[in-house]
């Protein structure tokens, strides 16, 4: 190689590209990059709220502070280190090479330890794809999670009522907009609505809406159902609910359909609170609902809500029931037409795939297992009021989709879990944090969930464990070869 | 009959309210113009605009509730609707920078893009809550609003005068929406515009600058919708979810009016305002109701005419 040293090429480099004024010096925008991302992290992470009497409060404390300066240096140590590690590669890449302290360093490894390393990764290549393998590892992960609210940190009841009441519900939500999302490949932002309307249905099954005059719900309301009976009769209307909303949107331009089911979760949340013929109570919503009961061949139980391990055991199942049926979905035909509908629409739709009528099944099927999983919540929780299905919340089941890779299941499991138990698990119980205060205010947390969302979107959209097919289908799609969901508007004259 | 008595009173409470949505749907029909693009964090663009606004009326004149008069009113006023407009445009612009530029540069698929526009909505508003409290923002008065003319018929409280304010977000709007109509249709940066809305591709070949020209139309955009923020926030409670319900409207305005058409974002939101405002006359407890209203318009404005009523324009002379 040639003797020219790196500041001799990189100053060339920097007078081809007319980057000789020191504002437009990469290395110097790198650093402004990483000063700016360190002084907006330190205000998403410092515990002070803002108050509206005082605007400047939190750039005061965040910024003008001690912990400004924390920050500030550390972006400058990461930058340091950063360009560091730049010029290295700069050097391997010229050939020249690395002396530290006027010493060449090479790191050079025993062959015995290389070779049985290779060993170690075929056995694993052999390992991963091994049918038996999986399903022993499966049967493993299924029986860890059953028997999860008596090991360690689980036999707290805060953590079990987060298990049952919030991971448990959650994946089960996630798992039904999976399908929307991941498999058809189309965008609900109202998935809560479908949620609050399980909820409300449990809520009147039950026998507490609608209240009458008096407010006394036991005097008036018909209905006194177990609610195993709930699940039914709430996945019928969802369903009909998705079939209402759907019919007319999804034979527009896929983006519509995101707009329209955030509207609908608007009218939803209107409808809860504006309390018609007095059939949801308004802003107070319902008390007391009663909880599952099983009485059938002499075995009699009734689940109650002070301990939450029976509803995480019901959980379990109900998601195991889901996951089977899902994983038959999406290799039966009906997923395989998703797949092609997502992959390219308007041949699909020149194939002779009544496109509309799929996407509309996805969507369905979606908003019925969000209604399920309406239903599971309000029995765990008991009572319900609007302000348990805020806006938020659809979005938030998008995020745990995101999280864990869009069209996969396990992903989604995965995501989902790790998405809810982790905020729960930042604020600890309260016997954790009497003393001191909560890592992360709650109050927060909607902010993170959308700075993840942004950030998988633009790093890694595929998610934390990708379905392979999905993922192949994103990286294509950015290529330009087919598409990577159902946006675009069927063709005039194929579509029916 | 509560509607017919008071149907100038309602006509004009539409228009003003009307002509907020037309000024929020523009920035929407825009970038749908030139990015096919539902940009969800335009409401907080919206938002940050009207808490720009806010902040420079408490610096200028302070909580202590004098009103100013004469001409530091006008300086005042003036003052905070250029600080909102630039606080907006700021936010539109690092917004596009930071969140849709990469998507753009790799050809994202859309479903991603959408993605990234309501995680960067959800954060953003988040973020304000945090920076800025969860509560309602006092909001000082900039100048005395006083009766200017009076309505025919009368409202509740007796007859409905027009006051300094509702004239003031009336020719406002209306001015902006003049100068961004000549902007489109007679400029350099308008012609480019329309280009990129029309055929990104073959306007590059042209020789446009489509980074320049998309950054440029998130920074029109937020100038209007910091204006209409700002202005929203002189009759309405400020909040970081304040951007929310005002958003869903506003694209229900660009919708109805075609979307990517600017004229017709204009007569959308004007439009969706007067319905908006005689639906509150003529139901019953309407005001409850009014956010259902205006869904509902959406829905049947897609099944009826996905279109809008002046067509689907994206890259024709607006």
């Amino acid at each position: 190689m040639s003797t020219t040293s790196i500041s001799e090429l990189s100053a060339q480099v920097r007078r081809l590209r007319k980057q000789d004024a020191w504002w437009k010096n990469p290395m110097l925008g790198r650093l402004a990059i990483i000063e700016a991302l360190v002084l907006v992290l330190s205000i998403l992470t410092n515990q002070v709220q803002g108050s509206s009497s005082d605007y400047t409060l939190l750039f005061k404390s965040s910024w003008f502070s001690s912990r400004g300066a924390e920050y500030v240096i550390g972006g400058v140590l990461i930058w340091i280190i950063a360009e560091a590690w730049r010029i290295q590669g700069l050097r391997r890449l010229a050939g020249q090479t690395v002396d530290v302290a006027g010493r060449r360093i090479a790191i050079i490894l025993p062959r015995s330890f290389t070779r049985q390393y290779a060993r170690l990764t075929a056995f694993i290549r052999w390992l991963i794809p091994n049918r038996w393998f999986r399903r022993v590892l499966l049967l493993a992960v299924v029986a860890v999670a059953i028997f999860l609210p008596y090991l360690g940190l689980f036999t707290l009841p805060y953590f079990q009522s987060v298990l049952a009441g919030q991971v448990g519900v959650y994946v089960l939500a996630a798992l039904g907009l999976n399908v929307v999302v991941g498999w058809a490949g189309l965008l609900d932002l109202g998935y809560i609505a479908f949620f609050a309307i399980g909820a409300y249905t449990t809520a009147i099954l039950s026998g507490k809406l609608p209240v009458g005059a008096d407010g006394n719900p036991e005097a008036h309301p018909p209905i006194h159902l177990n609610l195993f009976f709930a699940f039914p009769i709430a996945v019928v209307l969802t369903m009909t609910a998705g079939l209402i909303l759907g019919a007319p949107t999804l034979r527009l331009r896929g983006d519509y359909l995101a707009i329209v089911t955030l509207g609908f979760h608007e009218i939803v949340l209107q409808l809860a609170k504006n309390n018609p013929h007095n059939l949801t109570n308004g802003p107070l919503g319902a008390t007391g609902i009663s909880t599952f009961r099983f009485n059938l061949f002499d075995v009699h139980y009734d689940w109650n809500p002070t301990d939450s391990k029976p509803y995480w055991f019901l959980a379990i199942g109900l998601i195991l029931i889901v996951v089977f049926a899902f994983r038959r979905l999406e290799h039966s035909k009906v997923g395989r037409t998703w797949t092609a509908i997502r992959e390219d629409e308007v041949a699909a739709a020149a194939s002779g795939v009544p496109t509309v009528k799929y996407k509309l099944m996805a969507f369905m099927i979606g908003a019925s297992t969000s209604g399920f999983a309406g239903v599971l919540a309000t029995a765990k929780i008991t009572a319900i009021t609007p302000d348990n299905f805020p806006l938020q919340l659809s979005i938030f089941v998008l995020a745990y989709v995101i999280f864990g890779g869009m069209g996969s299941l396990i992903g989604v499991i995965v995501g989902a879990s790790l998405m809810t138990f982790l905020p729960f698990f930042l604020q600890g119980p309260p016997s954790w944090f009497n003393s001191g205060k909560p890592v992360v205010d709650p109050k927060d947390i909607p902010m993170w969930v959308g700075a993840v969302l942004l950030t998988m979107m633009i790093f890694r959209p595929q998610g934390l464990i990708p379905s392979k097919r999905r993922a192949q289908e994103l990286a294509q799609a950015e290529h330009g070869v087919g598409d990577a969901d159902a946006m675009t508007e069927p063709a005039e004259g194929v579509a029916p | 009959m509560y509607f017919t008595q008071h149907f100038w009173e309602l006509l004009f409470q539409g228009i003003r309210l009307g002509s907020l949505y037309a000024l929020i749907a523009i920035g929407y029909t825009m970038v749908y113009g030139v990015l096919q693009l539902i940009n969800f964090a335009h409401s907080e663009v919206f938002m940050s605009g009207a808490l720009g606004g806010v902040f420079m009326l408490t610096a200028l004149a302070g909580t202590n509730g004098n009103i100013p008069s004469g001409f530091s009113a006008f300086e005042y006023t003036a003052l905070a609707l250029i600080a909102g407009a630039v606080v907006s445009a700021a936010v539109a612009f690092s917004l596009e920078r930071v969140a849709y530029r990469p998507l753009r540069k790799r050809h994202a698929p859309k479903l991603v893009y959408l993605i990234t526009a309501i995680g960067a909505s959800i954060f953003l508003y988040n973020l304000a809550g945090k920076l800025f409290g969860r509560n309602n923002l006092q909001v000082p008065e900039s100048f005395h609003s006083g009766p200017v003319f009076v309505l025919p018929g009368t409202g509740p409280s007796g007859p409905r005068t027009v006051k300094t304010l509702d004239v003031l977000i009336i020719v406002t709007a209306f001015v902006m929406m003049v100068v961004l109509d000549l902007v489109i249709n007679r400029t350099k940066l308008g012609s480019g515009i329309r280009a990129v809305a029309q055929d990104a591709e073959t306007a590059q070949l042209m020789g446009v600058d489509v980074g320049k020209v998309i950054s440029r139309t998130f920074i029109i955009g937020g100038l209007l919708a910091g204006v209409g923020g700002v202005l929203y926030a002189m009759f309405h409670a400020v909040s970081y979810t304040m951007g929310f319900i005002p958003g869903i409207k506003a694209f229900t305005a660009a919708v109805l009016g075609g979307i990517g058409n600017v004229r017709g974002a204009m007569l959308g939101g004007l439009l969706l305002g007067i319905v908006e405002s005689f639906s509150q006359g003529i139901i019953p407890n309407g005001l409850e109701w009014v956010d259902v209203v205006s869904f509902v318009v959406l829905v049947v404005v897609l099944l009826i005419r996905p279109t809008g009523i002046l067509g689907e324009r994206t890259g024709r002379a607006a």
